[in-house]
């Protein structure tokens, strides 16, 4: 394997380490968008989140809001955060539960002001932030410093063939080093939830496993509705997967080997005291289940890819793999690694993990990845029912 | 050095495969990701790569397997060399979904 790689990191305040130093600048709500998208347009460098929801919603789902909100604003990633809302009551609440971990935030209120008095105020707040932020240096890391997260889309057969068991490699050799892993996809494992099922660490483990899943699946069986074309998907299908069961074992190739250590609802960050691999309740669509896991701390993500999916986050690098050879040579700029050699046998699958383990510590030390030079910045809330 | 395969099947005993090139019919050659074991097969429609065809005679209800676990059911008769896909598989698991 070679000598351990030398990883850089920002440590934060809380002693949590993120591999970029992101200033953000995060609307509550719909509503707030244009002011915040304003103000990153003043101060270059600062990044606006815009985002569909945040207004009447109530109960779990209004939960889930401000978890998804407040762990993006806490993740190890984001140096510092702006917060605007339109009334000052649930604004406030993002950015005090933001502000628990130490890190500068601010907030402010549309209602009563306007959106030209918050932007000048706030753009002044993120300039300092932006000029604050710059003076972070990177540190030395560890594996297990690092939270990462796993999961595909436009998945083919050849994701369960060679990107799966690529990621596979990495994500046994991040558990091995201490580290913390989170897969999710709930739907995405009916035909081998009972895989997931017996790696459970233990029974409590297995139980809450077993009535997320259960719950989920009802869901979606109570609709009676015909599944083919959106899971999987009709990208899904033109890469030649057949049934949810054939595209779920290829999803479960890519969680490694290694126990799971706990379930954690959307949003929700594992224990730090005890690291390894984690289950997060999510939707299978890939820009929801980023931002989820991305809210729960993940700083760095693997994305196997068959078909081409464009996916990013803006607050991890998504790095994007791909064992076809096709999508490999028609969609370079999207792709981190290929691995189609897998398939013609050029290397085995250790050989691609130690490919894979390369471009992690590159790109864990400051490169790119192709979806940051893409520009690719999906942000996208999970929903659990209706709004009021 | 061994060559590319044309195929390849998750398990040994899985009763279908994977096209890793776009394939014409005829006999081809691959292996068995798990064991490593070669083989050959008969393919009996030009199918394109990641697509999978039948290394078994299903009848209509037979189960289909792959990573050596049931990944669906045969909705048709399909035989040894078939291309199998919507058209002659369905989920198991998610009656309701079928083409």
């Amino acid at each position: 394997m070679g000598s351990k790689p030398r990883l850089t990191g920002y440590r934060r305040a809380n002693g949590t380490m993120g591999i970029r130093n992101h200033v953000i600048i995060l609307p509550l709500d719909d509503l707030s968008n244009a002011a915040a998208e304003a103000v990153a347009k003043i101060i270059p460098g600062t990044m606006a989140l815009p985002h569909a929801f945040g207004r009447l919603q109530f109960g779990e789902d209004l939960d889930l809001t401000f978890r998804t909100l407040i762990g993006t604003g806490k993740n190890p990633n984001v140096a510092a955060v702006v917060v605007i809302g339109i009334e000052p009551k649930w604004t406030k609440k993002v950015a005090e539960g933001i502000a628990t971990t130490g890190k500068p935030v601010a907030m402010f209120s549309i209602e009563g002001r306007g959106d030209l008095a918050v932007i000048a105020e706030a753009a002044r707040v993120a300039a300092q932030f932006m000029q604050d932020a710059s003076e972070i240096n990177r540190e030395p890391a560890e594996m297990g410093d690092l939270m990462m997260s796993i999961k595909c889309g436009e998945s083919d057969t050849t994701s369960g063939l060679g990107s799966c068991p690529t990621t596979s490699e990495a994500v046994d050799r991040w558990v091995a080093a201490g580290g913390t892993v989170l897969f999710g996809e709930t739907s995405e494992l009916t035909g081998g939830e009972h895989l997931i099922a017996d790696r459970c660490i233990d029974d409590a483990c297995r139980n809450l496993f077993q009535t997320t899943y259960d719950n989920y699946i009802k869901v979606i069986e109570s609709t009676g509705a015909n599944l083919l074309g959106s899971q999987p998907t009709q990208g899904n299908i033109a890469g030649g997967l057949t049934t949810i069961e054939e595209k779920a074992l290829g999803n479960i190739a890519k969680t490694g080997s290694v126990p799971v250590m706990g379930v954690l609802k959307p949003a929700e960050e594992p224990d730090p005291k005890k690291p390894g691999l984690y289950f997060m309740d999510s939707s299978s669509a890939a820009a929801e289940c980023i931002t989820l896991m991305a809210a729960a701390g993940a700083v760095i993500h693997l994305f196997p890819t068959g078909q081409g999916n464009v996916i990013g986050n803006p607050i991890e690098p998504v790095l994007k793999l791909t064992a076809n050879p096709k999508t490999a040579a028609s969609m370079s700029e999207h792709m981190d690694l290929d691995v189609s050699g897998l398939l013609r046998f050029e290397y085995n699958l250790k050989e691609a993990g130690d490919r894979m383990m390369e471009v992690i510590n590159r790109t864990v030390n400051g490169r790119l990845c192709a979806a940051e030079v893409m520009g690719h910045r999906e942000y996208t809330f999970t929903k659990l029912y209706i709004s009021a | 050095m061994t060559s590319a395969p044309q195929f390849l099947l998750h398990h040994d005993g899985d009763s279908v495969a994977v096209a890793v090139q776009d394939l014409e019919p005829g006999t081809l050659k691959g292996a068995s990701v798990k064991q490593g074991t070669w083989s050959t097969a008969v393919l009996n429609q030009a199918i394109p790569l990641g697509h999978k065809f039948a290394l078994v005679d299903h009848a209509e209800g037979d189960p289909i397997i792959k990573y050596g676990i049931q990944v669906g059911v045969a909705s048709a008769p399909i035989k040894t060399g078939d291309y199998i896909h919507t058209h002659n598989m369905r989920s198991y698991r998610w009656e309701a979904s079928r083409a």
